[in-house]
């Protein structure tokens, strides 16, 4: 187990630095920062002059390493618009971005898992095909069309719920259900095919041959072993959550770190994208890092192996 | 549940957009481009004070929305189907690469693989096309390029699986040079798994060119596309829902006709997953 998580913890540094090789690319790669930066009207000189102040005249391996150091240290340079450290405007906006995805999830999770339970024990009735054509459906539906749809109906024609920006609790529902929509399917299927497997087992018959309720039986001991794989499938699935919050925050105006992101390409203000996509690509690590040890620890296959 | 009436109303549904897009100069009643200041932003023939000319309605410069909604399914198809191959392409190559021959190939193959899936897809993609700049070229390589690394993964796990069995092992024996058994037992054999993945990666490139354009960093106007049309729409979408309904609904309706296809395609490939 031990030299399993060190096994795990060195490729997620190798992962690490692939990001900053990125993400340094991003800057670096396509075009002269200096040249973004300045006016069309500005002189070779004035052009030379910015790119000696940013360190641009040196060559491209030095920069990479500052970049690197730089990253290590968590500084990503000043926001060229803002004139303040990079990541920590990123870092203010991104409680409204974790608690974006964090209430998607919810919803998803409130919605898919009973229905995934239910299609499983109602199986190919009626019940069943529905959940499986929505999952479909949802599966198939681009989720900013899904988002622009929501403010539409709700927003607009039956004017519920505020169209974008946040501030009060009401501010919040329609973009969750769109993040959750576009989980829907997934877990749902996944609940539907892992208790369709485990309801077959012998220790289910047993626990009803033994006299226990169907509802002991479906919870207790069929739902709880089918929840693992779901689990694990939500961890490896943060990445998605976080993209799906990029673009829900970006059809919401939702004052999170993918607007941000956005405006920031606007303004040609590239720290702070950068700041944000290593920040994002981070977690995503830390997350299936987390992950893969969690599955390690509950299968002792692998913990001994 | 008729699986494969589902799968052929998927085929159906992709055939007509694909006859749409290829016939687009002869259908399309108006010039997409064509700008009429005077004429703009009517309504769909179902809305009152529609002008019959422009059956879908004219946008915020008097573009008919129809005649720009059938030249946009030559966008989003060509992208979708370009990004699809050149990434299926790269993907499936490093995956041999990475699951035939394993070693140090594979080590390398692998990580770059877990350095592109941690980065959040849209996020590097928008990234990327606001370093490039947008632009038909610039889309299909920064979608291409970005791409790749799931049928890497797909490909590498099959071939590592394929590469144990009896059959792979008696052709080795028999002589069989590595680029033979690739190309005649190994490949043959991941051809149905790699046509499933292909078909709703189709979709999804969809999905993310009109997200890209409709962001601005994909097809620049004035070109017909549907994120743009839909982005156009977006501003107008308190009294004019229908400028961003109708783009919208035609991207929802293409990746909808694919992943039904996909759905039959796995379903008629393999039988095992019928009764799941």
């Amino acid at each position: 187990m031990r030299s399993y998580i060190l096994y795990r913890l060195f490729q997620a540094l190798i992962v690490i630095w692939g990001i900053s090789l990125i993400t340094f690319s991003l800057l670096h790669l396509f075009r002269d920062p200096a040249l973004i930066l300045l006016p069309p009207e500005a002189t070779k000189e004035d052009v030379a002059l910015l790119r000696k102040e940013m360190g641009l005249d040196q060559p491209i391996i030095v920069r990479y390493f500052k970049f690197l150091s730089g990253m290590v240290r968590g500084d990503f340079g000043k926001s060229f618009v803002a004139q303040r450290s990079a990541l920590s405007l990123v870092l203010e906006r991104m409680p409204m971005t974790l608690w974006l995805a964090a209430s998607g999830l919810l919803l998803a999770i409130i919605v898919s898992i009973p229905l995934g339970v239910l299609a499983a024990v109602r199986r190919n009735q009626i019940h069943d095909h529905s959940a499986s054509v929505l999952a479909v459906l949802g599966q198939a539906m681009p989720l900013f069309w899904l988002d622009i749809m929501l403010i539409i109906i709700f927003a607009v024609k039956l004017r519920l719920l505020p169209a974008s920006g946040a501030g009060s609790f009401k501010h919040i529902i329609l973009p969750a259900a769109g993040i959750a929509v576009s989980l829907l399917p997934i877990l749902m299927r996944l609940t539907r095919s892992r208790m369709i497997e485990i309801l077959s087992q012998d220790y289910i018959r047993t626990a009803r041959a033994k006299g226990l309720a169907e509802r002991a039986v479906l919870f207790r001991h069929a739902l709880r072993n089918a929840l693992i794989p779901v689990i694990t499938i939500l961890g490896f699935q943060f990445g998605m959550l976080l993209g799906g919050a990029v673009i829900t925050e970006t059809i919401f105006a939702w004052p999170g770190v993918a607007s941000l992101v956005v405006e920031s390409i606007f303004n040609s203000d590239f720290p702070v994208v950068q700041a944000a996509v290593a920040l994002f690509a981070v977690l995503i690590v830390l997350a299936n890092l987390l992950t893969d040890i969690t599955i390690a620890w509950l299968d002792p296959k692998v913990r001994f192996g | 549940m008729g699986q494969a009436r589902v799968g052929m109303a998927g085929l159906g549904m992709v055939s007509f957009v694909v006859a749409v897009a290829l016939l687009a100069p002869f259908l399309s009643p108006e010039n997409p481009l064509e700008q009429d200041l005077v004429a703009r932003l009517k309504p769909p023939i179902w809305e009152e004070k529609a002008d019959p000319r422009y059956k879908l309605g004219t946008d915020p410069v008097g573009r008919d929305i129809l005649s720009r909604l059938m030249y946009g399914a030559r966008i989003s198809l060509s992208v979708g189907f370009l990004t699809m191959s050149f990434s299926a392409l790269v993907g499936i190559t490093l995956g041999i690469l990475a699951g035939y021959y394993r070693g140090i190939s594979d080590s390398i193959i692998s990580n770059c693989v877990n350095i592109m899936m941690s980065f959040p897809y849209i996020l590097l993609a928008i990234s990327v096309m606001a370093a490039t700049g947008p632009g038909y070229k610039n889309l299909v390589m920064v979608l291409g390029l970005t791409g790749w690394p799931i049928y890497t993964r797909l490909v590498r796990a099959e071939v590592i699986e394929l590469k144990s069995r009896d059959f792979v092992t008696a052709a080795r024996a028999l002589g069989g040079r590595h680029s033979g058994v690739i190309l005649k037992h190994i490949l043959p054999n991941l051809a149905s798994s790699i046509i499933v993945l292909a078909t709703f990666e189709l979709a999804r490139m969809i999905i993310r060119e009109s997200f890209l354009s409709f962001l601005g960093l994909g097809i620049p106007p004035p070109m017909a596309s549907w994120g743009g049309m839909l982005a156009e729409g977006r501003s107008y979408m308190l009294g004019l829902w229908w400028l961003a309904a109708i783009p919208g609904s035609a991207i929802f309706f293409t990746t909808l006709g694919i992943n039904l296809m996909g759905d039959g395609i796995r379903d008629w490939l393999d039988p095992h997953t019928r009764n799941r």
